[in-house]
């Protein structure tokens, strides 16, 4: 079985980056990963698209990921935008870096079309401004990501991040990643209580 | 030491264990990562031994690695696209003068219009300039291939260039198997050149050669090449021996046997094939697929033997030859002389358009009932050409051609996701 995720957000916000660490991560599980860059000329602010598969077997393949088992959207302003859900599995996985329920989104046709719990809202900018001070949103989605799918440990993610960024800024990305992974966590809980 | 690590990096630390005396560097999209990978190990102090020179243009790079080469040291340049044709006189005289320069080529697309993506067509523009010319398919062979490099070209005293896809390959994180010091030089001995400015022992280099002699000379250049053909299995055999895994070699079949039809194809791509090669495989369609890892010297032979007996062959390239249609194509119509076997060319991914499984296969499901070998677009968008050509017709001062095309598609990111 192969997992692909796709990221977007924009330019500055550690877009690709984000696909590298959670490949990071997956290594460090065992697994196979390839991340890769949507190739464009990047530019500050403008919209940016990364990759990563996951497989327990060589990766061969090099097109990009066309139908996404996880979206993870790093800037809620791309949402009506840019077509960010082409392709996205039946039984996909969303996640959202906004403050905003997934109610106020308006988001009701893809909300109606996954399965319950299936797409998520988490504030990773305000997480990142009080962990990092500054507005970097990629390592605290993938701990989200972590928490929502289970594709990856959080172990593994904070390895990762570790590796992308030793040190200080390496602390406080890891802290926003795990308080990103709690909140994720239980609002999971919720969700399968009600 | 396995790891997870960005193609152009690996790369970088593969030259670096190869401990070249002198690097020349200018940056170039989208081999940018590799220079700055190798000025990281200079100025760290991983590679001891190394003079890291900051040239002003890609003339410059090659021009003075084929100083340094000729007073002896092993060198190593990096370039792309438009970088490759501004040095492309100095391509011509490392190999005219036997010097065996290792060149890393981050394949991407020639302008105008500019594009910086993926494709061919630079390593097709110098195919002829007397260089080898080895393809990668994964980055992992990228890395072997550069170590097998140095020594092919230090055997032969001639230039290898190395061709990694830009961005497909250099940009990706993967796993990457980075050989370790001692097996490198278990496998690498120390340069010894078969020519080189000495002060104490004075030749030149680089003499006039007029029509008495000048045939010979090129001559011996080709037969450099054809002894080539024998050592670059020879070199991943050996290589194989000591890393113990595949890499190089001239070409390499994948599920060819008793295949009605072979793709044949350079590079990363060999990678998506492989994989609609096994769904087809699955569903009952006889396929397999050939990567030739060597396009420089070009494995006559070796193509030949392998598409024995095939009944069609489609020959999926990266370049396009405008008013020809494929250059690799061509070579293997040349390797099925006097056969007659369908040989289908189809042009892909040119300036960096994804090849999609989903397209590949389409066109194969559809070529067995497609009686014209010549010459197919995959995914061509026709409307687009169409419209274009129309609205060309209708008025003499019809404008640019590519900002015609591009108002019709709009953003040059759509498409790509």
């Amino acid at each position: 079985m192969m997992f692909q995720a796709r990221f977007h957000g924009r330019g500055g916000q550690g877009v690709v980056t984000a696909a590298e660490m959670l490949s990071v991560a997956a290594f460090l599980e065992g697994k196979h990963a390839q991340a890769f860059p949507s190739f464009g000329s990047e530019r500050m602010g403008a919209p940016v698209v990364s990759f990563c598969r996951i497989s327990d077997r060589e990766i061969r393949l090099r097109e990009p990921v066309l139908e996404p088992d996880a979206l993870v959207i790093q800037d809620p302003t791309l949402l009506h935008s840019v077509d960010l859900f082409s392709g996205l599995k039946s039984d996909g996985a969303v996640i959202i870096n906004s403050t905003k329920d997934v109610a106020d989104l308006g988001l009701d046709a893809l909300v109606e079309r996954l399965p319950a719990g299936n797409i998520r809202s988490v504030g990773a900018t305000e997480l990142a401004m009080k962990h990092i001070g500054r507005p970097l949103p990629n390592a605290v989605m993938l701990g989200g990501l972590a928490a929502m799918t289970g594709v990856i440990k959080l172990e593994s993610v904070i390895a990762a991040i570790r590796q992308a960024f030793p040190g200080a800024i390496g602390d406080s990305n890891v802290a926003a990643a795990t308080a990103a992974f709690e909140v994720v966590a239980a609002n999971k809980k919720d969700a399968v209580s009600c | 030491m396995l790891k997870q690590t960005e193609g152009s990096h690996a790369v970088a630390e593969a030259v670096g264990l190869c401990r070249p005396e002198v690097i020349c560097a200018y940056p170039i999209t989208p081999q940018t990562h590799i220079v700055e990978g190798l000025g990281e190990l200079v100025k760290s102090g991983h590679l001891k031994g190394c003079e890291y020179i900051n040239v002003e243009s890609e003339f410059a790079a090659l021009s003075v690695a084929i100083g340094a080469s000729a007073a002896g040291a092993r060198a190593y340049t990096a370039t792309s696209s438009q970088g490759l044709l501004f040095m492309a006189e100095a391509v011509y005289n490392a190999s005219g003068l036997g010097l065996p320069i290792v060149m890393t080529l981050g394949n991407r697309a020639i302008g105008a219009p500019i594009n910086i993506w993926n494709d061919h067509s630079d390593a097709m523009a110098l195919r002829d300039a007397g260089w080898i010319q080895l393809f990668a398919e994964t980055n992992q062979e990228a890395v072997d291939l550069h170590i097998q490099a140095f020594k092919l070209a230090e055997i032969l005293s001639c230039p290898v260039m190395v061709c990694v896809d830009g961005f497909i390959l250099t940009h990706a994180v993967e796993r990457i198997d980075v050989p370790e010091q001692e097996l490198v030089d278990a496998f690498l001995p120390p340069y010894e050149p078969v020519q080189v400015l000495d002060p104490k022992d004075p030749v030149s280099i680089g003499a006039m050669v007029g029509p008495e002699a000048f045939t010979e000379v090129r001559y011996l250049e080709h037969h450099k090449q054809m002894r080539a053909l024998d050592l670059i299995p020879e070199l991943s055999a050996e290589f194989k021996s000591i890393f113990g895994r595949d890499a190089g070699g001239l070409v390499r079949p994948y599920r060819t046997e008793g295949a009605d039809t072979i793709v044949v194809a350079m590079g990363s791509v060999n990678g998506t094939i492989k994989d609609v090669i096994d769904d087809r495989r699955e569903a009952g369609d006889k396929i397999g697929c050939l990567s030739i890892c060597s396009f420089r010297p070009f494995p006559l032979e070796e193509v030949r033997a392998e598409l024995l007996g095939v009944r069609r062959i489609v020959v999926l390239e990266k370049s396009l030859a405008v008013g020809l249609g494929g250059v690799l194509a061509s070579h293997v119509r040349m390797a099925l002389r006097g056969r007659n076997q369908l040989v289908y060319t189809l042009i892909a991914g040119l300036g960096g358009r994804p090849i999609l499984k989903k397209s590949l296969s389409a066109f194969l499901s559809k070529v067995e009932a497609e009686p014209h070998a010549d010459v197919h677009f995959l995914d061509l968008k026709n409307d687009i050409v169409e419209r274009e050509i129309e609205r060309a017709s209708q008025q003499r001062r019809s404008g640019p051609t590519a900002e015609n095309v591009l108002k019709h598609i709009g953003s040059p990111m759509a498409g790509l996701v």
